[in-house]
């Protein structure tokens, strides 16, 4: 033990010194105080702050992701895409934030496509959060955040894509930037369209990766397709048939509706004029108008099939009965009822086919007004269809109490009553179905749907042959035949009203069946004040008709019906009655 | 008695043990299952967005004018096509 022992020296002074005992005393007592401080601090951390500890650590590490449901895509009967949501980015600034050189300012408001000037102006704002641009690309979004400008950040979010374009446009409709519908089928749908987010709540590790699941959380609820009954070709044969007649006529608006006639489905539904739904700066209500639902006019002449086919059910003439049409001029009180020209004697058929005014009053004069009124309203006239889209309307029909006899003459030719074009095309179902009124839906049907017996088969069938009489070469829209097939349809031509008097603007329309033999599509056309001197039904709306029906055709991939004799239309076809 | 007491402890050592590895084998499943729903969701994302190029690239608004104007294409018409009746549903085969 000696080589541990320290010897002193015992000259040291320090060492001689006696301290006072209470001084070590103190010391002791110091240090168990400390002590007791440190137990005392551990208890509060233990005992009486634990709550907020917990949660102050939880916010450390423990995290709520909320995972976002995807809205559903609108596809179309055969599945193609017809909207569809992806991944895109929302790019804000803390305006006080930003500090970059000025070429890296340049850089960002190309790659975010906006204006320098712009750009500055938004940067300059008295804001803590601007957005600069949203639903960019993902691609361009990864660009601008390797440009590392402090204060620029990203958001995630969802674009809504429409490859259709303006081809679908008043069917499909569009959303807002927050992904809610806000036209067409994304607006009346958007409740089965929607996503609902979920909701999980993770513990992270110091590298932020997830590494435990607390709870169960909510899963992400993705929204439905919704699958409409749209074509995609007829469709776009419609679109562009109805874009060139336009044109060519130098009219103000038009619709075409083409309906499935077995199972009522639209198979395609076109406006004009349209718009895109991806480029959605300057949108005005004449481009967002769905007219087949939300338009009504005079229906003119389309409607006379159904005076002939009321005066057959009522048993009071046969499709061979002639009536006489002579001076092609008729008084009804102080009213005059007139032709284009005076026909003689025509039958029942010709009276169709030659779209004698005359004699279409004649025949409907024999029918009581009660009669008429429950036709027309169990066609669906008066009525908003059922199609599922919103803002269809009802048009009107007044009720027969209240009719002269002028009144049911002018109507009895599509006058003084007004209707929807999808109205005019479901009526017409009647004569593809022997009879029986099919629904209509915009929505892919699984099955034939049972439709609604309105007329007897034989009349239906009479009325058919008429109709076909009327796309013949004698009668008014010889344009609407279509090379191998036989068609049928009736042409309408109406003065538009303006402040309650006729004026001299026109809506142009026909309907019309394909192929006669077996209908099995209704196609409706109206075009709204073609250029005055070229603008009956006939010239105008009958050929919008051959071009859809020939494409129809092709698409239904159905044979033949007749032969294939080139179509040499007549140099001056029968003219319908105003 | 010392000799139990040793084996228990033994075990208790054990079972801490393995209480830490399977923890962190959870923990490593756990990542390399969000890692796998990532990429299902990624997959999704480039499946639409596959889906969203073909209804481009095959919208008819671009195949028409593109097959009558530029390659001079012709629609078929009925004179020229021969049509096979369906079989009937239920029969053949």
């Amino acid at each position: 033990m000696a080589a541990r022992s320290v010897s002193f020296s015992s000259a040291s002074a320090l060492l001689k010194t006696r301290l006072p005992a209470w001084r070590s005393k103190v010391l002791l007592g110091l240090i168990a105080l400390a002590f007791l401080a440190l137990g005392a601090r551990a208890i509060y951390l233990q005992a009486v702050t634990t709550g907020f500890l917990q949660k102050q650590g939880e916010q450390r590490y423990k995290r709520t992701i909320e995972v976002p449901g995807t809205r559903g895509r609108i596809l179309d009967r055969h599945g193609a895409v017809l909207a569809t949501s992806l991944p895109a980015r929302a790019v804000w600034a803390i305006p006080d934030d930003v500090e970059a050189p000025r070429e890296k300012l340049q850089e960002l408001a190309r790659l975010l496509q906006i204006e320098r000037r712009e750009l500055d102006r938004k940067l300059a704002e008295d804001k803590t959060f601007v957005y600069l641009r949203r639903q960019l690309d993902p691609d361009i979004a990864a660009k601008v955040a390797a440009l590392g400008i402090p204060g620029i950040h990203q958001l995630p979010e969802t674009k809504r894509h429409y490859p259709a374009g303006e081809t679908m446009s008043h069917v499909v409709g569009f959303t807002d930037v927050q992904d809610v519908g806000q036209e067409g089928f994304e607006l009346s749908k958007q409740q089965v369209l929607a996503g609902r987010p979920g909701m999980r709540t993770v513990i992270k590790d110091r590298l932020g990766r997830p590494i435990e699941q607390i709870g169960s959380g909510r899963e992400p609820q993705n929204g439905s397709d919704l699958v409409l009954s749209l074509d995609s070709r007829i469709q776009y044969a419609a679109f562009s048939a109805l874009r060139d007649a336009v044109a060519e006529h130098r009219a103000k608006a038009g619709a075409v509706v083409v309906l499935d006639a077995r199972s009522g489905e639209v198979l395609a539904l076109s406006n004009w004029p349209t718009y895109n739904p991806n480029v959605r700066q300057g949108l005005n209500g004449a481009q967002l108008r769905n007219r087949v639902f939300t338009d009504t006019f005079e229906p003119g002449s389309t409607l006379k099939p159904f005076a002939a086919a009321m005066a057959l059910e009522a048993g009071k003439v046969r499709p061979s009965t002639m009536i006489d049409t002579s001076g092609g001029r008729m008084t009804i009180g102080s009213h005059t009822i007139s032709d284009v020209k005076s026909y003689g004697p025509l039958s029942v058929e010709q009276v169709i086919q030659k779209s004698s005014n005359v004699g279409t009053v004649r025949m409907a004069l024999q029918v009581a007004p009660q009669q008429m009124w429950e036709l027309y309203t169990s066609l669906g006239f008066g009525q908003p269809p059922q199609a599922g889209f919103p803002g269809a309307v009802a048009g009107r029909v007044r009720p027969y109490k209240g009719w002269r006899p002028i009144d049911q003459a002018t109507m009895s030719y599509g006058h003084g009553l007004s209707v929807s074009l999808i109205q005019v095309a479901r009526a017409y179902t009647v004569f593809a179905r022997d009879g029986d009124l099919a629904p209509v839906s915009m929505l892919r049907a699984e099955a034939p749907s049972p439709g609604i017996r309105v007329l007897r088969p034989e009349t239906a069938r009479a009325v058919l042959a008429m109709l076909e009489m009327a796309a013949g070469p004698e009668g008014t829209a010889p344009y609407a035949r279509v090379p191998g097939y036989r068609v049928g349809g009736k042409t309408g031509t109406a003065h538009k009203v303006e402040n309650g008097r006729y004026v001299n603007k026109y809506v142009a329309s026909f309907v019309g069946l394909a192929p006669i033999s077996d209908p099995r599509v209704v196609i409706a056309v109206m075009i709204d004040e073609p250029t005055p001197g070229r603008h009956f039904g006939g010239q105008v709306a009958a050929p919008v008709f051959a071009r859809v029906a020939e494409e129809a055709m092709r698409a239904l991939r159905l044979a033949p019906d007749a032969p294939f004799n080139s179509i040499i239309p007549p140099a001056d076809p029968v003219r319908e009655s105003l | 008695m010392a000799k139990l007491n040793a084996l228990l402890m033994l075990l208790l050592f054990g079972c801490a043990l393995l209480l830490v590895t399977s923890e962190h084998r959870a923990k490593k499943l756990f990542i390399d299952l969000q890692r796998a729903q990532s990429q299902q969701r990624q997959l999704e994302v480039d499946w639409n967005r596959l889906l969203l190029e073909q209804a481009h690239l095959a919208k008819h608004s671009r195949i028409d004018p593109v097959a009558r104007r530029d390659l001079k294409m012709q629609p078929v018409g009925p004179d020229r096509t021969l049509f096979v009746p369906a079989p009937v549903a239920g029969g053949g085969r």
